[in-house]
């Protein structure tokens, strides 16, 4: 098993590999048999890996000594333990799905070879990021993710805004990377080593001094800002919709978000020694739940209330880290996953089904003419709105159980509104787009279908997932079963949290929070399922709708405060320092010579008398200096 | 012989050559007639032939009045280069003005 366990990573890679250099001269089929097919094996692969962890516990391969710097030593080895495996089976389960949806939404793509190598790229990435076993292997998964998104969002680069989309996703993650290398650095400073077994084997003997360990938890976090789009470094992420949906897919459900929750649930001893930290990481989740949440109330852009979901669902899961319940937010992450990758591609099913349309408001009683996808999106949002028994009611309801318990009523209260404010943009959206009249063009109307079985499959998968996952983790006071299984399965890595609540008041939580889901589902089919309650126009919005619809004003205030002073700077600096500076140094050093050359080349004037005179003071110049 | 060429005292002679010498390098200089320059090469030759016979002969060494010799050959040698190079010249331009003499300029 051990000696397989490098072929998890590298199935993708070489399916990138086929797929990025022959793929062009293949068939479609071949592309796609070749893309899905290495990742379905990683993913049968990882299965294989849980069964044996979940016998014998964490699996270390070490392949290669990558290099040996001083004392800094850096193996090319794979960590499978019960955090990285869960996270394995994640990243390649939802990642085949996505890969089969995609032969069947990209199939009419030019693109088609290279987007499956680009996907099976970032699934190779995100596959190094979480089995590497030391930080530094971390980081190139890390990297890696962050350039496959960059290529991936920008899939349609011929578009300038998808192009700019895509160097804005790349951009905002290099500052968090900044954060994160220099929390390695730390780490290595202080503990002489990355590997994540050394560093936290050595931690209880290290006596850190307080502010040390809350300054790497931060610098940590804010790599994890980056990644996991958490103000202020959110703005990315919405605008990662320019790439195809499935794409969008990946990135807000199976991979590249969910590192940064991956990343402080595995420093997850170092954090516990911060409450500094955590508090900040907590305030900081908090403040994008409500935000990002907020903004997904006034989007039209079917894909944009998707992406201030996720942004505000992660924020949701740093709550929960924050607050210690790093099980809480692995299980949110699993059952997001889900949902999240099932609401994606149901969207894009939809704007299969609309011949590209992606606003809400030209959409509307999709029902009758996409029946599957209609229920699965049902599923999906109610998932997600926390509707009982669904997987998003177990993972959230026991999020807040933890604000409650460690945070406090404020906390609980305010995480709660974020998890009512998502059910009522999602039911919004629900209603808006499949209820009612269908409000597109004729043509629309007529194109309006199904979409195909390599599309609808894959929905089916995750609806199920989505509606039962939330049975991975039932809340010990149910008594089910006597521990919680995903709670228990974490123990290995993370300690088992206990909320500290008796049941009563849990069930009061619960309660509350679940009936409010319930209510808002119910009310909102009232509100928004009437014809005079559907989304103005942009022009029509006023007031703090206006404001809200345009995101607060956030890319505009970063446009205005970083990026074009920015621009304004590199200007300055192309023209003083480039042009007239270098270049003038340059050039000046160059026509100084021809000039100077000019100026001797008037000696050379063919008449041998001049030569003549010149040799003769250079004799008598040399005498007089030899003899007086 | 030997005894009326020692009466003069060795300065003289060195005054003789400078002042030749000079005078051919001035004329070297100055002069745009190729046969002058040519005739003033000559004398500036010998204005060292001169000053080598004259040390040769106050030192009693026979070694200097052999560099005469030489230089006395390749003189010639010079002479007859340079004529029939100036006899080519005129030809040419029809003038012995070296000025002229300029194709090479920048």
């Amino acid at each position: 098993m051990d000696s397989l366990i490098p072929l998890i990573p590298f199935l993708p890679f070489i399916g990138f590999i086929i797929n990025g250099l022959f793929g062009k001269k293949m068939s479609k089929n071949a592309v796609g048999i070749i893309g899905s097919g290495t990742v379905l094996a990683s993913f049968v692969l990882s299965v294989l890996c849980f069964y044996q962890v979940a016998e014998s516990g964490a699996i270390q391969v070490n392949l290669y000594n990558f290099f040996t710097v001083d004392s800094l030593q850096i193996d090319f080895g794979f960590l499978v333990d019960h955090l990285s495996v869960w996270m394995m089976l994640i990243v390649t389960g939802i990642g085949f799905l996505i890969h089969v949806y995609s032969i069947g939404y990209m199939h009419d793509d030019d693109g088609f070879w290279k987007f499956f190598a680009y996907l099976n790229l970032f699934i190779f990435s995100m596959l190094l990021l979480v089995m590497g076993n030391n930080f530094l292997m971390l980081f190139f998964g890390w990297e890696g993710v962050g350039l496959c998104s960059y290529l991936l969002i920008g899939f349609w680069y011929t578009n300038k805004a998808y192009g700019l989309a895509a160097r804005k996703a790349f951009i905002m993650n290099r500052i968090g990377d900044l954060g994160l290398l220099l929390g390695i650095f730390m780490i290595f400073q202080l503990f002489g080593s990355l590997n994540f077994t050394e560093v936290f084997e050595r931690l209880p003997t290290m006596r850190l001094e307080a502010g040390v360990a809350t300054t790497i938890c931060v610098l940590l976090f804010i790599g994890a800002m980056g990644k996991s789009a958490q103000l202020p470094l959110y703005t990315w992420l919405p605008d990662a919709m320019a790439g195809p949906t499935p794409v969008s897919a990946l990135i807000h459900a199976a991979t590249m978000v969910t590192a940064g929750i991956y990343l402080i649930a595995r420093c997850n001893p170092l954090y516990s020694l911060s409450p500094e930290a955590m508090q900040f990481v907590a305030s900081v989740g908090l403040i994008t739940c409500l935000f990002a949440a907020v903004i997904g109330l006034r989007q039209n852009d079917i894909k944009k209330v998707l992406a201030y979901s996720t942004v505000s669902q992660l924020g949701l899961m740093f709550v929960a880290l924050g607050m210690g319940a790093y099980a809480s937010a692995m299980f949110h992450v699993t059952t997001h996953a889900f949902f999240k990758a099932l609401l994606f591609l149901a969207a894009g099913s939809v704007i299969h089904g609309m011949g590209g349309e992606q606003d809400i408001r030209k959409m509307g009683g999709l029902r009758k003419a996409m029946p599957i996808t209609f229920w699965v999106f049902l599923i999906g949002t109610f998932a997600i709105s926390g509707f009982p028994l669904l997987s998003g009611f177990f993972s959230k309801d026991e999020i807040f159980a933890f604000t409650y318990a460690n945070g406090g009523p404020l906390w609980w209260g305010l995480s709660a509104l974020g998890a009512i404010l998502t059910a009522v943009y999602m039911c919004r959206m629900l209603y808006v787009t499949f209820f009612g009249e269908f409000r597109g063009t004729k043509e629309q109307e007529h194109h309006l279908h199904e979409s195909p079985s390599t599309m609808t499959v894959p929905l089916a998968i995750l609806a199920g997932l989505s509606l039962a996952g939330g049975f991975l983790n039932t809340p010990h006071f149910f008594h089910l079963n006597n521990e919680q299984w995903m709670a228990h399965w974490f123990s290995w890595v993370i300690p088992i949290q206990e909320v500290q609540l008796d049941a009563a008041t849990e069930w009061t939580l619960m309660i509350i929070t679940t009936s409010l889901a319930v209510i808002i589902i119910i009310l909102s089919y009232f509100i928004y399922g009437k014809k005079s309650n559907l989304p103005v126009a942009d022009s029509e919005q006023t007031g703090l709708i206006r404001v809200i619809a345009n995101k607060f004003y956030v890319d505009e205030i970063y446009d205005f405060l970083i990026v074009r002073p920015i621009e304004k700077m590199s200007k300055i600096f192309h023209y003083y320092v480039d042009l007239q500076g270098i270049d003038g140094i340059v050039n000046g050093v160059g026509t100084g010579v021809q000039k100077l050359g000019a100026q001797f080349r008037k000696l050379q004037n063919g008449n041998i008398e001049y030569y003549l005179i010149g040799m003769v003071a250079g004799v008598v110049l040399l005498l007089l200096t030899v003899f007086l | 012989m030997l005894e009326i060429i020692r009466q003069i005292p060795i300065d003289y002679y060195v005054w003789l050559s400078t002042v030749l010498f000079v005078i051919g390098v001035f004329g070297v200089l100055i002069r745009r007639n190729a046969i002058v320059v040519l005739m003033c090469v000559e004398l500036m030759l010998n204005a060292v032939n001169l000053l080598l016979a004259a040390f040769s002969t106050y030192l009693g060494d026979a070694q200097g009045q052999i560099m005469v010799f030489f230089i006395m050959v390749v003189a010639a040698a010079e002479a007859a280069v340079g004529l029939g190079i100036l006899v080519m010249i005129y030809r040419n331009t029809k003038s012995t003005d070296i000025s002229l003499l300029d194709k090479l300029r920048n």
